[in-house]
Parts: C-alpha cells; structure tokens; sequence
C-alpha cells in the first residue's frame, strides 16, 4: 500500500514566482491497485510521481510504503521497491552499453554491485528469451548498444528492466506519450501483460485518455494540485472517454479557457 | 642520423608509456565519468612526491608504486566527496583539490621544490636491471614502463567488466539508470574518482622514478596531456572497433608525445612545450569537430 499524506509543496518558496502546487494532498492506493491518472498539463500529475519517488523534496507532509514512514528515505534506496519508467525512452537504458549489459545490471538489482563478473553467462538464454517474447527482433541484438534502438525498442527494453527484479510498485510517467501509435500500443499491452502477472500496484500518469479508461482499475483526474475525480472499479467498467472529456472542459471553463 | 632519430622515438615512447598511465584515469574520468578533473594537475605530482621521500628514505622502489596508487585513490575520493556531498560543480571541485595538493606536495618533501633520487636504486636502475646484456640496455626502459602499462590496462579492461565497473559506466552514461538500480550515484562516482586518480599518481610515480627527481611543477599541465591523448587515441581508433578505448588512449599517449618531440626537434625550445601542448590540443579539438560536423551534414 502506498500513501501520501498531508502533502504541501511550494515551488520557488520566498520569490515572486512562489507558487503552491499541493496543499493538504492526499492519496491511498490499495496493494494490487492498477491507477490510471490523467490531468491538464501543470496539475501536479509528474510532480506527484516525483514525490513519491523522492526526486523532489516536500515541505510538509508525510509519505508512507505499506504503513513504513519513508519520507526522508533518499530517493535511490525507495528504488529498491519501485520501478519507473519515463516518458523519454532515453531515461530508462544506458546508451553507450549493450543490451546484455543493461540487462545483466538491471537483473543484479538489490544485489552487491562487486567484482564478480558483470554478465552471468547462465543467464544470457534467459535474457533472450524475454526479448524474444517481446516481439521487436532484440534477441538478435543482445551485443548492440541500446542507443543504437529505436525510442520504442529502448522504452520496451526499459519496461522489461525495471520489471526484472521483483518491485512492488510500478510508477508510469507517460511512458507511451513520446511513441507513435503502434508502438504505444504495443508497450501499454506489454504494461498489462506485467502487471497482471507480477500483480504489481501501479500508478500510469498518461494523456491518453482511451488507455486511462480501457486499463486499470481505478481513474483519477487531478487538476491545480488536487484530485478532483476519483473512479472506482466498479464504476471505472461502465465509464466512457466522453464522461472524462465531459470534466475535463467543466475544469477548463472554471479555469476561463 | 638514424642513430639519432631512434633516440628520439624511444625517448618519445619512454614518455608517452609514462603518461599513457595517466591517460588511462583521465579516460575514467573524462569518457567514462564526464567528469571533466582537474585534480590531475595535483595528484600526478602527488604520487611523484611521495614516491621521491620514499625512496630517499630506502623504501623498496616496487612498494612506492601501491603507495602512490592508493594515495591518489585517496586524493581522488575527496574531489568526489567535495563534488558530491557538498555538491561543488566537477569543475570547481576538482581546481579546490589541484590548489590544496600542491601545497600538501610541499608539505610532503619538507618543503623542497626539487626531491633529487638519482643515486638511490629505482624500478629502472637496479642490480637486477644492470645485469642484462649491453644490447638491449637501451630498450630496458621501455620494457619496464611497458609491463607496467599493460598490467593497468589489463586491471581496467577487468574492472569495467566487473558488475562494480558496469555501475561506473552506467553513472556516466546514464546517472537515472543507477538511481533506478536502487543504487547511490554520489558513491559510484566517488569510486570512479578514486580509481582514475590512482592512476594517474601511479604515474607521477613512474614519472619520478624514471626521470630521477620529483619536481612541484612536473604537475603543470598533466590535465590537458592526459586529455589530448584520450581525444587522440579516441578519434585515431574509432572506426576500429575491435581495439578496446584503453588500447587507444595508450597509443594517443604514445603519439602525443611523437608529436611534441618531433616539433621540438624542428628548432622549437624546451620552454616552448606548454605552447605546443596548447596549439596540439587546440588542433586535436578543433579536428574532432571537424569530422562530427561533417558526419552531420552528410547524414
């Protein structure tokens, strides 16, 4: 279970350009819970991930990874629980290392990073075989460096890394914004796939709003810092991308767009 | 004449293999960390000083070579630490401890500028040295240095294959993936800055052993040297891939250092060497861009 409790986040504090993005959010997510959230740009959406992940700090407020008090946890050891991937394709891989490369580090997560051997020979079919099932040709490629590979390959690669090792949460940040649309296509099934059978509690930021409401369980809409609409299960099978587009202009009309 | 020429290659390649050490931990710092560090200029003199006051004080000269490694590891872990907990930019930490070194080099030889060792055994001049057969005396040198330097190269060429060695590349590449490895890059980077630093004191080291003296100012200018032969080695191998990098920045090193003894040779003076190691450096640089520019246009 994952919680955010409380939280306040100014930008800029004590300048002109001082702005309040959160102010008393709050936010639980069930274990096994798959959260689509969707939002107009600057609502918070990236912001919320950041925070949880730790990559920005917060002013008041807590944190909290199955009732565990991580909020001064940096951000490097909270990695060891989640996995995110990036809406550029190009966050998630190291360019100038091969494929086998990367995976072997991405395989050897939450273990020592010693002087044994980088790439586990016993382990290369294994590689191959997960690439395969992927379907983009990389098994063939295993010795090519990942920067070679195109923004779908490397996202894809990207997904199957963070994956690898056993994660309890899965953070999405627009992971299909900057793919064309087979591609994106491709890597939202991918997502599913994973998530079903590592049965991992995710959170999909995304402007598509056909994958907001065709995956997951449960739909949030944030807009100026705050939730303002949150979609059960139950409801989320019977909601249409209307009723969302429906909101979202409600908002903007409040806003004076 | 040909007598002559010969000198002169083999005095170029004694120096190049020197410093090709120390080009091995710019390659660390500079193409696998992108770490631009300039306390290079500080931790060469460092690992001659040290050596120098060793070996006057009759320790075994093979011994002075993992003092002078781990020294430097040491000088190098604290450009890290000043880099990455007290977050001072690469460039800026690295100045800090090339100004700090150069007096703690003073410090070390009592305040000597100049440390003389000429007469004291070393790893070039020994008993068991002086035994060869006259013939290949003049190729004794070059022998040692090139032991040494294959041994470091072959040290990298493992490490970076080690599971440790892949975060080091990783935290250059692409610091996010480390982050995400639930790893602390601060740490891994410090590591890399330890290492490459140990390196180049090993070769102050080496430096000071061959040429009989340590001298504060042998420290001047080691950060450029360093970085032309990597550029060097780098663009000449580039499109042969089967030579590994570190294979390349020995030979950059090498042919740097032809470079400079066939321009001093064309007249130019001793004094002029910072000058050409500038205009070489300048030239290298304004190559490299040369090709990337062209390799643009034609894609």
């Amino acid at each position: 279970m994952l919680e955010l409790q409380g939280i306040t986040k100014y930008y800029n504090p004590g300048t002109v350009n001082e702005m309040c993005l959160f102010n008393d959010f709050n936010l639980s997510v069930q274990k096994g819970e798959f959260v689509s959230v969707v939002g107009s740009n600057g609502s918070g959406k990236t912001s919320m991930l950041n925070i949880l992940c730790g990559s920005i700090p917060i002013d008041r407020g807590r944190i909290l990874f199955n009732g565990i008090d991580i909020t001064n946890m940096p951000e490097f050891k909270r990695q060891s629980k989640i996995g995110r991937v990036y809406q550029n394709p190009a966050m998630g891989t190291c360019p100038n290392m091969t494929i086998l490369e990367n995976m072997s580090m991405a395989d050897n997560k939450g273990k020592a990073f010693n002087l044994s051997r980088g790439t586990n020979r016993k382990r290369i079919d294994y590689y191959r075989e997960i690439l395969r099932s992927l379907g983009l040709g990389l098994e063939d490629k295993l010795n090519i460096p990942v920067g070679s590979l195109s923004g779908g390959q490397r996202q894809a690669l990207a997904l199957l890394m963070v994956t690898m090792t056993p994660i309890e949460f899965l953070i999405l940040d627009e992971h299909t914004a900057a793919l064309d649309p087979k591609t994106a296509e491709l890597i939202m099934e991918l997502t599913d796939q994973i998530v079903g059978e590592k049965k991992l509690t995710t959170i999909m930021v995304t402007h598509n709003l056909r994958y907001a409401v065709e995956y997951g369980n449960r739909l949030i809409m944030m807009h100026q810092g705050e939730i303002v609409m949150d979609t059960p299960q139950e409801e989320k099978m019977h909601l249409k991308i209307d009723d969302i587009l429906d909101k979202f202009n409600q908002i903007s009309v409040e806003c004076g767009n | 004449m040909l007598d002559r020429i010969l000198m002169i290659m083999i005095g170029a390649l004694e120096e190049g293999l020197v410093y090709a050490i120390m080009a091995l931990g710019v390659y660390i710092t500079y193409k696998i960390l992108d770490f631009p560090d300039l306390s290079v200029d500080g931790t060469f003199p460092l690992g001659a000083a040290v050596t120098a006051i060793a070996i006057s004080k009759g320790v075994p000269p093979v011994l002075t070579l993992l003092f002078s490694f781990f020294i430097g590891a040491v000088a190098g872990m604290l450009t890290g630490i000043i880099h990455v907990k007290f977050k001072i930019r690469d460039l800026l930490a690295g100045i800090i401890m090339m100004t700090a070194l150069y007096s703690v080099n003073l410090r070390i030889t009592g305040g000597k500028a100049n440390v003389p060792i000429f007469m004291k055994e070393n790893i070039f001049n020994n008993t068991f040295l002086n035994g060869m057969p006259e013939v290949v005396s003049p190729f004794l040198v070059s022998a040692v240095l090139f032991v040494i330097v294959v041994i470091m190269k072959l040290l990298l060429d493992l490490y970076l294959e080690t599971k440790s060695g892949y975060l080091l590349r990783a935290v250059g590449d692409n610091p996010t993936v480390v982050t995400s490895l639930a790893k602390d890059k601060g740490v891994t980077k410090i590591i890399g800055l330890a290492i490459a630093n140990a390196f180049v004191a090993l070769s102050g080291c080496v430096y000071a052993q061959k040429s009989g003296y340590f001298d504060i100012y042998t420290g001047t200018g080691t950060t450029v040297m360093g970085l032309a032969s990597v550029i060097i080695g780098i663009n000449l191998f580039k499109r042969l891939s089967f030579f590994k990098a570190t294979t390349a920045v020995i030979v950059g090193s090498i042919v740097y250092k032809i470079c400079v003894a066939i321009a001093i040779n064309f007249g130019l003076e001793t004094s002029d060497l910072k000058l050409i190691t500038a205009v070489l450096f300048f030239a290298i640089l304004v190559a490299s861009n040369e090709r990337k520019r062209r390799a643009k246009s034609n894609a």
